[in-house]
C-alpha cells in the first residue's frame, strides 16, 4: 500500500548499534533469540510472495504454455508487451483509469477539505462512515452493483428518461465510446470517499492560527485553500495518489465483473489479459512478463510519488 | 462569503455526495426484492416484498456454501497474520538486532505486491504440492499478501510502547516471550483489533487470487463465487441482486460494529507508513 511513501523515515527509530555488552557471547544468542522471533513471519512472505514474484520474472523469459516443456525465450516477451497491439491498448487503458480512479477523486476530495476546513460540520461522523462503505465492499459486488446501475433498465437510464433525454439512453457498459469512461466512474466512485476521509482527518490538524493569519492578510477561500490548506495536505495527497493509482493500474475485480474486457477489447487491462493469457490461452511466458512490467511499473510510480512528496517537505 | 452560506454549501455537497454513493445500494437491495425473474427498473419500490431471492441464492445457487468457505479462509488467515506479525512486529519494535532495518525494509517492499505478479507461479506450484483447488492453499498465500502490512502495523504499535515497561520486566527475570505475553500482549488489544478486522477485510474482498487458485467454483469464496455467478445469472437481476447482497452483508456488519477500528486503522495504516 502506502507505506513506502515514507517508508525511509519510518526507520528512524532504529536503536543505533548495540551497546558493548560485558559479553559478546550473550548479545549474540540474544540476536539470535530475536531473529527467531521474526522467522517465521519471513519464512511465509518469502516462500508465499517473494519467491513466487521472483519465479514469475524467471517465466517471463520463457515461451510456455503451462503444460509442455518451457523453451528460452530471452526478452521477446517484453519485446511483444511493448509491441503488441493488445497488450499495450491494456496499458493504455489502465493509464486511463489512473484518471479516474486518482486524478478525479483527488480533486474531488480537495474541493470537500477546502469546502469544510473552516468550520466544524456537526453529523461528520456519519458522513465519515458512510462515505468509507464503498472501500469495504468486495469490488466484485461493487462492479456488479454498477452493472445493474448501467444496465438497459439500470437507474443511470431511468434517470435519464425522467427528465427527457431518451435519446442518449445506452447500455453504457456495452457501448465503444462510453465503456471504459463508465468503468473509470466505478472507480471514482469507489475512491472518493476514501480521499474524502484522508483529506477531512488532516485538515482537522492544520493549526486555526494559520487560517486566521491568512484572513488578516485579506486572503478570500481560493488564496486562503492554496495559502495554508493545500500545502498542509501534502502528505496526505501523496498517499491518497500511491493508494489510488495503484488501485487503477492492478485493476482486475471491477473491471473482469462490468465489461470483462469488452466491448471489443475496449476495456482491457493487464490484470485481466495476465489472467487470460495465462490461463485460457496457454501464453504463460507471455503473461508472467506482462506481470512484471506491470509490478515494475507500479514501483516505479511508488516511488516517483515518494520522492516528489518528499522533495518537497 | 458568510459562514451561514458556506457551512450550508458545505452540507449541501456532502449530502450529494452521500445520496450519490447510497442509491446504487438501494438500486440493488431493491432490485433483490422483487419478485424472482420479473422485469425489473432502476430504482423501483417493490410491489410485493419477497425472500424468495434470498432463498434460491442461499439454497439453490449455493451461497451458503460459498460464505461457509470463505469464513473459513478468514479464520484461518486472520489467526495466523496476526500471531505471526505479533512475533515479528515485537522483535523489529523493541529489539536490538543487527539488520532489522533491512529487514523491516524487505516486509516493506511488499507493500505495493499486486497479485497478478504473484499468482501465476502459485498456482502451479501450489497444484505440485497437492494444494491446487484447495483452500489451504489461498490461506497461506493471503497470509503471505497481507504479512507485510501487518508486520508493519505490529512494528508501529510495539515501537510506541514505553520502554520502560519492558525493562522494569527484564530486569525481574522476566524472558523476552514472558514479557511479550504477560506485558505487551495485553496493552496491544486495540491494535489487534484493527489488524484482525483490516486482514478479514482483505481476505473476505480477495477476488483474483481465488478465481485463479481454485477451479471448482463451489469450492471458492463468496466474491470469487459471486463473479462466477454473474456469468451464469446475468439475466436473472433479482436472483443475481440478492447474491450481491449477502456477500456485501457479511463485511458490512463487522464495518457497521468496528467502524471506529476500520477508519482510524485506514488513515493511520496509510499516513504512518
Amino acid at each position: 500500500m502506502s507505506a513506502l511513501v515514507s517508508g525511509a523515515q519510518q526507520t528512524r527509530s532504529t536503536k543505533t548499534s548495540p551497546p558493548s555488552q560485558p559479553s559478546g557471547h550473550r548479545a549474540r544468542r540474544r540476536a539470535l533469540r530475536g531473529y527467531l522471533y521474526i522467522l517465521p513471519a519471513l519464512a511465509f512472505y518469502v516462500v508465499f510472495a517473494i519467491l513466487p514474484a521472483l519465479h514469475t520474472v524467471y517465466l517471463s523469459l520463457f515461451d510456455w504454455d503451462g503444460i509442455t516443456l518451457a523453451t528460452w525465450n530471452g526478452l521477446a516477451n517484453y519485446r511483444e508487451v511493448i509491441t503488441d497491439p493488445a497488450l499495450r491498448g491494456a496499458v493504455a487503458h489502465a493509464l486511463v483509469l489512473v484518471m479516474f480512479f486518482s486524478w478525479i477523486p483527488i480533486v474531488l476530495g480537495l474541493v470537500m477539505a477546502g469546502l469544510l476546513a473552516r468550520y466544524r460540520q456537526r453529523g461528520m461522523t456519519l458522513f465519515r462512515v458512510l462515505f468509507f462503505v464503498p472501500q469495504i465492499v468486495p469490488p466484485v459486488a461493487v462492479g456488479i452493483t454498477w452493472r445493474w446501475v448501467y444496465g438497459p433498465e439500470g437507474v443511470v437510464n431511468q434517470a435519464l428518461r425522467l427528465v427527457g433525454l431518451d435519446g442518449i439512453t445506452r447500455t453504457w457498459l456495452g457501448d465503444l465510446n462510453f465503456a471504459l469512461v463508465a468503468v473509470g466512474i466505478v472507480g471514482t466512485w469507489a475512491l472518493s470517499g476514501l480521499c474524502m476521509v484522508l483529506f477531512l482527518s488532516g485538515v482537522q490538524k492544520i493549526d486555526g492560527s494559520l487560517y486566521e493569519a491568512v484572513r488578516l492578510d485579506g486572503a478570500g477561500p481560493v488564496r486562503e485553500f492554496l495559502a495554508v490548506t493545500l500545502p498542509a495536505l501534502r502528505g496526505e495527497i501523496a498517499v491518497a495518489m500511491t493508494v489510488t493509482t495503484v488501485a487503477a493500474l492492478a485493476s482486475f475485480d471491477i473491471v473482469y465483473v462490468t465489461t470483462n474486457g469488452g466491448p471489443a477489447d475496449r476495456t482491457t487491462v493487464p490484470g485481466l489479459l495476465v489472467y487470460r493469457l495465462a490461463f485460457t490461452q496457454g501464453e504463460v511466458g507471455l503473461a508472467a512478463a506482462l506481470a512484471t512490467a506491470l509490478a515494475a511499473m507500479i514501483l516505479v510510480i511508488v516511488f516517483a510519488i515518494s520522492r516528489i512528496a518528499r522533495s518537497d517537505q | 462569503m458568510s459562514s451561514r452560506v458556506e457551512r450550508w454549501s458545505g452540507y449541501a455537497i456532502l449530502s450529494v455526495m452521500a445520496i450519490a454513493i447510497v442509491v446504487p445500494f438501494l438500486s440493488i437491495f431493491m432490485a433483490s426484492m422483487q419478485p424472482s425473474g420479473s422485469a425489473v427498473t432502476g430504482l423501483s419500490w417493490p410491489d410485493q416484498w419477497s425472500l424468495d431471492n434470498y432463498r434460491e441464492a442461499w439454497t439453490v445457487a449455493g451461497f451458503a456454501g460459498l460464505l461457509k468457505n470463505s469464513l473459513f479462509v478468514g479464520l484461518g488467515v486472520v489467526p495466523a497474520a496476526l500471531v505471526l506479525a505479533t512475533l515479528a512486529g515485537y522483535a523489529l519494535g523493541t529489539m536490538t538486532l543487527p539488520r532489522s532495518n533491512a529487514i523491516f525494509l524487505f516486509f516493506i517492499a511488499g507493500l505495493t505486491i499486486p497479485v497478478e505478479v504473484i499468482v501465476i507461479p502459485l498456482y502451479f506450484d501450489l497444484r505440485s504440492v497437492g494444494l491446487g483447488n484447495s483452500l489451504w492453499g489461498v490461506i497461506l498465500a493471503e497470509i503471505a499478501l497481507f504479512m507485510p502490512f501487518s508486520v508493519f502495523w505490529m512494528r508501529t504499535h510495539f515501537i510506541s510502547t514505553p520502554r520502560e515497561l519492558i525493562d522494569a520486566a527484564l530486569v525481574d527475570g522476566a524472558s523476552s516471550f514472558v514479557v511479550l505475553r504477560r506485558v505487551l500482549l495485553p496493552l496491544a488489544r486495540p491494535s489487534l483489533t484493527t489488524l484482525a478486522v483490516l486482514v478479514f477485510m482483505w481476505s473476505w474482498n480477495q477476488f483474483l487470487l481465488v478465481l485463479i487458485l481454485i477451479q471448482d467454483p463451489d469450492s471458492r469464496t463468496a466474491p470469487a463465487g459471486l463473479g462466477f455467478f454473474v456469468g451464469q445469472h446475468a439475466t436473472d437481476i433479482p436472483v443475481l441482486s440478492a447474491g450481491t447482497v449477502i456477500v456485501i452483508l457479511p463485511i458490512l456488519i463487522t464495518y457497521l460494529l468496528f467502524q471506529r477500528s476500520f477508519i482510524s486503522g485506514f488513515l493511520q495504516g496509510a499516513l504512518k507508513g
